[in-house]
């Protein structure tokens, strides 16, 4: 990304995402990276690489499991596992009670994992800053968050204590107990990404690209069947589409679209000329009014 | 779309109802930014909680949180993204209220270009003088004046000139050289992306034209000389060291000489080490690591700079303060400063005075309340490097931790340092020879006086460095005789105590001319080798050796301390010209012919040989 000219966005995007991991590197005692095999977990992956070349990343990767990815999620996360230290990481208690989705429900399953998983692995390892690859774009609430984002010691997030951030620094003083999540993606927008996963050459969960997959019908969208423990209700069944991702997560709660995008340079073009948004195949966004914010708050990443 | 796009980043400020929001929901509307489920989700909202009577309200695309919602305001910097063919656009969106200044100065602190919204219907408000001001302050130097709600006074022209004639009016006072005015509407879309048939009247650039045309900050500051605050020391293994960094100013190419603050030591750039390969070289903007040619101290908060331009280095200095907290800034107490990557405690010890954001006036202050602006001296308990804000906001803009809250209290601009003799301390920390002989305004040199006893060697030394004292030169004498009283009291007259005695002597020069002086050596000093180990020692092109030539009969008929007599009857063993021998200089600087000329114009002729050498 290096070139004599006028910086690109890119350019600029890339430098700014080096600058704030090396910041939350150098200004927390024990950072890790959240790592969700997801194209933005990639692109954070890459942007890290760079920000401490050529030296080896100052932090470890956590994965918080849900036990219910899909199976090429996994092996792209064992393939980065054999690279980079990584923590995987899956909350006792929902092992124990064997929590899922299909009967505990979307909300109670990721609250159970994700939520409470997180929540559990940032104390339990006493890691005092997760830097993730949320983005602004994403939602409406996300909108107003920081980029060094002040998390209570139970870890929720209070839209009215969060500190202004000025020019290029961060305040990252805190009292024990409290954390921070950092977003070095902050002012990437998913087409950024997108370019940036094109020009670079960064590896993704082919689920991102349209091809002949077993899915179902549900809620308006494509789920797809990725392995035995699927199950179906009533009327239901299993037909062969070709669709794609936009947004991964456990299979059983991730949207498919119909899609030809079989190529990164395809979907940049749907993109360009699609509307809808990326969350929208993320069926918890839908569950309550303004349901992300109350995630957010609650410790939701 | 191109995938080379400039990225700028926006401030959107304007008053309460002025129509901001919508403005900004009409811009991420019509660049196709808004996805069609968050359309669905408007048009519901619009419905439901909408103030357009169930018309699109473009302001709930951007009012996201629950809270505000309930109450209808933005009460925080929200964070927008909308991309044309050759730009990438940042919107931070600040709130209108009065009581929120801090948010509005958060959002212009990163911006490249500014949108000033004014309803058409209000005109100029105390809110429109407030917010100039704040960009003024911010250093946000390119200001669209958007004109909102044209519509409503049905695009009439005559007030749209008065408005932007009142605007233009207040201006004066500020620092906003690149103003443009635009009339617009956010809710029929008028002059936003495509010019309107309702303003005839006006033919400038669309609204996404004229910010199309704003230029990044990064391009303004790459002219600048070299700023990059360490952000961290890499040290993958025992032949890596590496400085990592973002350029915040001016460029830097391998084999540049870069100075680091607030150490000042220097060193040259080996190499630009990126993960996509060397660079040939960085700009403004970029994220490099640096390795230099040199181990020289260097860690996080360090600044490496441009030698021949560094930053200033001061622990006290005047600054404009914006306060944040909720708790007033009262002097004495203390913050954690931070600037760049570097951390200080400060305490704020003068509030010199207020600054009234809708007069742009000084108020008198004994303390700042929240939102409130004031300029103060600002003390630090170390040195750091740092630039004015003007310059360059990196390096010249700091925020104040509150210790105890840890809250960010406030955010400063430094304008100058108050201790001036500070400004060289970074020259007090390494001070060389050349920084010795700048401070004294001259060149240091050894003139090396050799030539029998009697010769006159001291009195022509001593007539040149009366000349030289009365041009104003700092110069020191070192005479045989005296040095012999003191420092080199120990030795005799041995073949090697002589040598030892030249070879003290010819160090003590050295070092003397190293502190920026001009050395007068007045020794017999008889042996080549000794006064050419003098020569070696001294840096090239600034030692002068002057024999002052005399026969030995001339010398021996003047005899001033009466030495030859004593040499001849035996007395004295080992003097040079009768038991020990000279060696005359075979190709000296200066020679002088003790026999043929005065001393006067001896001394005469050396001041003008040594004034006259090369550089």
């Amino acid at each position: 990304m290096a070139s004599e000219a006028r910086l690109t966005h890119l350019q600029t995007l890339e430098a700014e995402s080096i600058h704030i991991l090396r910041e939350a590197a150098a200004e927390t005692q024990r950072p890790v990276m959240l790592y969700s095999m997801g194209k933005d977990s990639n692109v954070l992956l890459h942007l890290a690489k760079k920000a401490f070349f050529p030296g080896a990343l100052p932090f470890p990767l956590l994965h918080v499991d849900t036990t219910w990815k899909f199976r090429d999620m996994y092996a792209m996360r064992d393939k980065v596992a054999a690279a980079h230290e990584m923590i995987v990481y899956r909350n006792p208690d929902a092992v124990a009670k064997g929590v899922n989705p299909f009967d505990h429900g979307s909300e109670a399953h990721t609250n159970a994992w994700k939520t409470e998983g997180l929540r559990r692995a940032l104390s339990e390892n006493g890691f005092d800053a997760a830097i993730g690859g949320a983005r602004r774009d994403e939602e409406k609430s996300r909108a107003k968050e920081r980029i060094f984002s002040l998390r209570s010691e139970h870890q929720r997030w209070d839209p009215k204590t969060q500190r202004p951030e000025l020019w290029s620094l961060y305040n990252t003083r805190k009292r024990a107990g409290e954390s921070f999540r950092v977003f070095p993606l902050s002012n990437w927008t998913e087409l950024d990404v997108w370019h940036y996963i094109e020009a670079e050459k960064i590896e993704v969960v082919p689920l991102y690209f349209s091809a002949e997959r077993k899915v179902v019908a549900r809620s308006g969208t494509w789920l797809m069947a990725d392995d035995e423990r699927m199950r179906l209700e009533k009327g239901e069944k299993i037909e062969t589409r070709r669709v794609r991702f936009r947004t991964l997560g456990c299979y059983p709660l991730s949207g498919a679209v119909e899609s030809e995008a079989a190529n990164v340079s395809d979907i940049i073009r749907e993109i360009e000329s699609s509307r809808a948004s990326e969350r929208q195949g993320r069926l918890i966004d839908a569950d309550t009014p303004s349901s992300m914010e109350k995630k957010k708050q609650e410790g939701y990443f | 779309m191109a995938r080379e796009k400039t990225l700028l980043r926006l401030v959107a400020c304007g008053s309460v109802d002025d129509g901001k929001s919508t403005l900004i929901g009409r811009l991420l509307h019509d660049l196709g930014t808004i996805p069609d489920d968050q359309l669905e989700a408007l048009a519901r909202d619009s419905k439901n909680v909408g103030t357009r009577g169930g018309e699109l309200d473009y302001a709930l695309l951007v009012d996201g949180l629950m809270a505000e919602r309930e109450q209808g305001i933005t009460i925080d910097v929200a964070y927008r993204y909308f991309a044309t063919d050759t730009c990438k656009f940042i919107v931070a969106d600040a709130p209108g209220h009065a009581q929120y200044t801090r948010n509005m100065v958060t959002a212009a602190s990163n911006a490249d270009v500014a949108i000033l919204l004014i309803d058409a219907r209000k005109g100029m408000l105390t809110q429109t003088r407030r917010h100039g001001f704040v960009l003024s302050l911010m250093g946000v130097k390119q200001v669209v004046l958007a004109i909102t709600k044209m519509d409503l006074i049905g695009y009439e022209r005559a007030a749209y000139d008065k408005i932007v004639a009142d605007f233009v009016a207040i201006a004066g006072g500020l620092d906003l050289p690149r103003l443009a005015a635009i009339p617009v509407s956010g809710v029929s879309g008028d002059n936003i992306a495509s010019r309107s048939a309702a303003t005839s009247w006006y033919d400038g650039p669309t609204l996404i034209e004229l910010l199309e045309g704003a230029e990044p900050r990064d391009a303004f500051r790459r002219d600048q000389p070299l700023r990059m605050a360490v952000q961290s020391v890499a040290r993958p293994n025992q032949d890596f060291r590496g400085f990592a960094g973002r350029l915040s100013a001016g460029s830097v190419k391998p084999g540049d000489t870069v100075r680091v603050l607030p150490s000042g030591r220097t060193a040259n750039v080996a190499r630009i080490v990126t993960a996509d390969g060397e660079l040939k070289r960085a700009v403004a903007g970029q994220s490099v690591t640096l390795t230099l040619d040199a181990e020289i101290d260097c860690s996080r908060g360090d600044v490496i700079a441009a030698a021949d331009a560094p930053c200033e280095i001061a622990d006290q200095f005047q600054a404009t303060i914006i306060w944040m907290s909720d708790t007033p800034l009262y002097p004495g107490r203390r913050y954690a400063l931070k600037i760049g990557a570097a951390t200080a405690n400060a305490t704020i010890t003068d509030i010199r005075h207020g600054i009234d954001i809708e007069t742009f006036e000084p108020t008198p202050a004994r303390q700042i309340e929240s939102n409130g602006i004031a300029v103060c001296n600002v003390s630090l308990d170390r040195a750091i490097p740092f630039d004015a804000f003007e310059q360059n906001r990196e390096t010249g803009g700091f925020i104040l931790i509150d210790p105890e809250t840890n809250e960010t209290a406030g955010a400063g601009l430094i304008h100058f340092a108050l201790r001036r003799s500070q400004n060289v301390h970074w020259q007090a920390l390494e001070i060389d020879r050349d920084a010795h002989a700048a401070i004294k305004g001259q060149r240091p040199a050894i003139l090396w006086f050799t030539g029998l006893s009697g010769a006159g060697k001291s009195t022509i030394a001593n007539m040149v460095e009366k000349k030289l004292h009365a041009m104003g030169r700092h110069t020191v004498m070192l005479d045989g005789d005296n040095l012999r009283h003191g420092l080199n009291r120990d030795l005799g007259f041995t073949q090697a105590d002589r040598v030892e005695n030249i070879r003290r002597v010819a160090e003590v020069a050295k070092l003397m001319a190293d502190a920026g002086l001009i050395v007068l050596v007045s020794f017999i000093s008889p042996f080549r080798a000794e006064r050419e180990m003098a020569r070696k020692l001294a840096h090239e092109g600034e030692f002068f050796e002057i024999f002052i030539d005399a026969p030995l009969a001339v010398a021996e008929a003047r005899d001033v301390k009466g030495l030859y007599k004593k040499a001849r009857a035996g007395e004295l063993k080992n003097f040079t010209g009768i038991d020990s021998p000279y060696e005359p200089p075979e190709k000296p600087e200066i020679r002088i012919d003790a026999a043929a000329m005065s001393p006067a114009d001896a001394a005469e002729k050396i001041v003008a040989v040594i004034s006259a050498a090369p550089r």
